[in-house]
């Protein structure tokens, strides 16, 4: 860089260079003596090159011209060139080139301007160098050297900046008016304008807005609080105790008892003691004699009826006619409904399928409020000796046939029609082309069995038994009784002179299952709308087990008319299973299989042993369940007793519904009463009768009483507590032919009825009269004491008899002990002979005399 | 002189025994523990027990409407039986019995 004299001369040609901000006055001369002003016509640039604004320009100003060119340029055209006025300078120029610099801004005045000495040129050539420090800086690295300071009229400059008073100045103030003493005055601050300033108060508009939005916070505090705390508990509170109580040992007993207290104690105490008891024996102080009166039956309405009244009879015309009744059994859920089963009177065997084929078996129902017309005909293969109503489902009624078969019917489609108790309804009948009667209106309807034992696996004799086993245990194949899962009644026992008893169950076994059912499809199925609760049974029935009966001491069987068992009343097992279900759950028989034999725990207290009465009027107590012999096969067992006390067929075993081990037993002229364990004979036999005794029952609210069929068609009412050797009550000529079946029945508590069926195929319903049926006090346990003193009259009459035996053995033996001894006949024995001799000879005279003696007999 | 006590003790309770219709009975000392009975343990230790407490109250009873007067017989009647409760001497003889018919 130019030290500072050239830099101010320097910066004074860059100014110059520059366009001049500062509007300096033009009366400085504006060029240095060095450079001349040119003008420079187009055609003298043209012929030098320098063209303003083409070859030259601003920022190019320079343009070297060489001498020469320039002195031919004068002499060729002298006075004309442009350089005309430098000509001398130009002549005299050492150097061979000259600078021609363009000023473009007019700065010395012209368009050029030319470097009169060398010294300029290289000054103007130099001088634009720092100008461009960007262009030119990296070539400068030499340090500058102090260079003599160039005017380059840079003091003009620093004489512009000279503050000289080049101002006019005004006066506003003499100056003999400066410091002068002040004088204050007021001034009115509204007389002059802007000379207060105020802020009026004015309104805010802000305080006017009314707030109709405030956000606060609140703090909600509940008004209830709990809160725990936790104490320690310091009292110890016992939640169970146990305690034993208190014990003496022995030497500990004797000891007090030894002690002098204690004996004064019981001979004091003794006196009391024994009067109260005595008293107590004596008599019960503590009786009301009014209500032990009131409790006798008595009709206050003063005449008291005794005897059986007739409450209503039945009979069908068409079906009942030349018939027998041979069994009664009241519904027992309904009211009024009873269930008679019709037999041929004659019992031939002959020409069975020759003349059952007109007449159909049927079981009638009979409603108490139509008593001509049966409510419901239960139809079967073979006449029905006896039949049973389920008790578990009274829809389900087995009955036994004339030929041996068992056969089920199910009633469930008709059991509201029988419930409606209204006569001569007109019955929606289910089309049954079975039916005989042709009369449309009124048929009542026939239901067909649902099924009957297999052919070949029933008895083989009439079926003179049915009961079902009740529900509280069952059976197996051996005939081990198990208990019952389902409280339902399903097993089936059936009796007849053929000498079995079969036991039946009602469900599908498992093993024929399958086989059964496919038969079915095969063949044709029911054609009636028969209900198929048992079709797996049908025709394929075959027994549980079968029950012989071999004589005890001879060879050959009993034949069983008639049985009882004992119905084991379980209260465990009701408890266990809950609720009982036979009124609301009507089980399922069709669903029903028999179980596996492994799941049912086997019941010990079942009494397994049987009452049978047999044809010819012998009582046997035998056991049901099979027994193993030697050759591991199962069979009966022996009966444990049998005693022959009736003459002929036994029709009746039933055991009393008061007592569990006392059994009726109704045979031809008498009944006997037998008491389970007692193996000695019936407790009580009652006396011959003239007739024939063909049907009897129990009374079912009255202990000792026993009603009896008889043949003439009257009802003996026995009370055993009264008298024993006869009758209490004899209703004559009760029907007109022979009882053939009695059956009681409770509809209320103030109705009893009895059924008494006929050979005439007429059922009556009597209505047993209060004194009947009302027990008196204490029967029960009277009745007890007085079957018990007969238990022991018995057993000191078998006593006694052995005793008479024994003594009468005895006897004999010393007799023949001492004939033996003595073989000389003793004087009562000579006598006799004496006498028997001399009537021989009485007979011969005799005889002789008459003549008659043969002559034969001589000698 | 034991001896005799323990038979005089012995005859008395057999008389008692003796009658038809007596089913058992107990010999309680005052703490109720049983000391002679003709029952099982148990039931003999449940009677003594109970009326026990029972006589208590009963012969209290007695002599707050009466102190001159005493308690001789309790005889608790039930449907089955009729109990007959002696107290004496702190002991208690208690006798059970069949209801006539």
């Amino acid at each position: 860089m130019p030290p500072k004299k050239p830099k101010s001369a320097a910066s004074r040609a860059g100014k110059k260079g520059k366009a001049k901000a500062t509007p300096a006055p033009a009366e400085d001369p504006g060029h240095p003596d060095d450079i001349f002003p040119l003008v420079l016509t187009s055609a003298t640039q043209e012929l030098f090159g320098c063209r303003a604004d083409d070859d030259v320009t601003e920022e190019s100003p320079h343009k070297l011209l060489r001498k020469d060119d320039i002195v031919q340029d004068l002499k060729m055209r002298a006075a004309v060139s442009d350089f005309s006025p430098v000509k001398q300078i130009v002549l005299e120029y050492p150097d061979a080139e000259l600078l021609l610099v363009f000023d473009r801004d007019f700065v010395y005045g012209q368009s050029f301007y030319l470097a009169l000495t060398p010294e300029a040129k290289e000054r103007i050539l130099n001088s634009p160098e720092p100008e461009t420090p960007e262009v030119f800086e990296d070539e400068v690295v030499k340090s500058p050297e102090p260079k003599p300071w160039i005017s380059l009229g840079s003091e003009q400059e620093i004489v512009e900046e000279y503050v000289s008073e080049k101002r006019r100045y005004k006066i506003l103030k003499v100056n003999r008016q400066f410091g002068l003493p002040i004088n204050f005055s007021d001034r009115n601050a509204a007389d002059a304008k802007d000379g207060n300033l105020g802020w009026a108060p004015y309104e805010d508009s802000r305080s006017s807005i009314r707030l109709t939005q405030r956000d606060c916070g609140t703090q909600a505090v509940s008004t209830l609080q709990s809160s725990s705390t936790q104490t320690r508990c310091n009292s110890t509170n016992a939640i169970s105790t146990q305690c034993t109580p208190r014990e003496f040992s022995c030497e500990e007993k004797e000891s007090i008892l030894q002690s002098e207290s204690v004996k004064n104690m019981c001979i004091s105490v003794m006196p009391i003691m024994l009067q109260a008891l005595q008293q107590e024996e004596i008599m019960n102080v503590f009786l009301d004699d009014w209500t032990a009166l009131g409790s006798a039956a008595e009709d206050w309405s003063g005449k008291v009826t005794e005897g059986l009244m007739l409450y209503q009879s039945f009979t069908d015309q068409n079906y009942s006619k030349d018939k027998k009744i041979s069994s009664v059994h009241w519904h027992p859920n309904l009211y009024g409904v009873i269930a008679v089963a019709l037999t041929e009177k004659k019992e031939e065997r002959l020409n069975e399928s020759a003349t059952l084929v007109l007449k159909a078996s049927l079981i009638l129902f009979y409603n108490f409020s139509d008593p001509s017309n049966p409510q419901l005909l239960l139809e079967s293969p073979a006449d029905i000796c006896a039949f049973e109503f389920c008790p578990s489902d009274p829809n389900i009624i087995v009955g036994g046939c004339t030929n041996g078969q068992v056969v089920l019917w199910d009633i469930s489609a008709h059991v509201s029609h029988l419930q409606e108790t209204q006569p001569g309804k007109t019955i929606p009948v289910v089309a049954d082309p079975f039916e005989l009667d042709d009369d449309k209106e009124n048929q009542t309807p026939v239901v067909r069995f649902c099924a009957v034992s297999a052919l070949e696996s029933s008895h083989k004799a009439p079926i003179t038994d049915v009961q079902w086993l009740p529900p509280t245990f069952e059976v197996t194949r051996t005939g081990v009784p198990v208990e019952n899962k389902y409280n339902i009644s399903t097993q089936i026992v059936t009796c007849s002179p053929d000498c079995a008893v079969m036991f039946w169950d009602v469900r599908a076994s498992r093993v024929s299952q399958s086989a059964s059912d496919r038969k079915q499809n095969v063949d044709q199925k029911a054609p009636y709308s028969v209900p198929d609760t048992f079709q797996h049974l049908d025709r394929t029935w075959k027994p549980l087990f079968k029950v012989s009966l071999p004589k005890i001491d001879l060879s050959g069987e009993y034949a069983p008319l008639k049985f009882s068992l004992e119905h084991y009343t379980c209260t465990a097992n009701k408890a266990a299973t809950g609720s009982d279900d036979s009124p609301e759950v009507i089980p399922d028989y069709s669903r029903l299989t028999v179980p596996s034999e492994e799941t049912h725990s086997a019941l010990e207290q079942v009494n397994t042993k049987l009452f049978i009465g047999t044809e010819v009027g012998e009582i046997i107590y035998t056991d049901w369940k099979l027994v193993k012999d030697d050759s591991e096969r199962l069979h009966s067992a022996k009966p444990l007793h049998c005693f022959s006390i009736h003459h002929w067929q036994v029709n009746t075993v039933q055991r009393s519904p008061f007592f569990n081990d006392i059994i009726l037993t109704i045979g031809s002229w008498n009944f006997a009463i037998w008491k389970e364990g007692v193996m000695d004979g019936p407790i009580i036999l009652s006396p011959n009768s003239e007739q024939a005794c063909t049907a009897g029952c129990w009374s079912p609210s009255r202990p000792a009483v026993v009603f009896i069929g008889k043949e003439d068609g009257s009802v003996d009412v026995w009370n055993l507590l009264e008298k024993n050797w006869e009758p209490a009550q004899v209703n004559a000529h009760v029907t007109n032919a022979k009882i053939t079946a009695i059956g009681p029945w409770i509809a209320s508590p103030k109705q009893h009825f009895l059924a008494v069926t006929d050979d005439l195929g007429i059922l009556r319903v009597f209505e047993i009269p209060k004194l009947l049926y009302v027990p008196s006090k204490n029967e029960g346990s009277n009745l007890r004491k007085y079957f018990e003193g007969e238990e022991q009259r018995l057993k000191d009459l078998l006593r006694c008899e052995e005793l008479w035996a024994k003594e009468k053995e005895e006897a004999e033996e010393l007799s023949k002990r001492m004939k033996s001894v003595q073989p000389v006949k003793s004087p009562v024995e000579d006598e006799d002979e004496e006498e028997y001799k001399s009537y021989l000879v009485l007979e011969e005279s005799i005889l002789k005399g008459l003549g008659l003696w043969p002559k034969t007999r001589d000698a | 002189m034991a001896g005799i006590g323990n038979a005089d003790v012995e005859e008395t309770l057999k008389r008692i025994e003796a009658h038809k219709s007596v089913i058992g009975t107990i010999v309680v000392n005052a703490d109720g523990i049983p000391i002679r009975t003709t029952l099982d343990n148990s039931t003999a230790i449940q009677y003594a027990g109970l009326f026990r407490q029972l006589t208590v109250m009963a012969r209290s009873t007695v002599r707050d409407i009466d102190p001159q007067n005493d308690l001789l017989v309790l005889r608790v009647r039930s449907k089955k039986h009729e109990i007959l409760v002696a107290p004496e001497n702190d002991f208690l003889l208690i006798v059970i019995q069949n209801l006539c018919e």
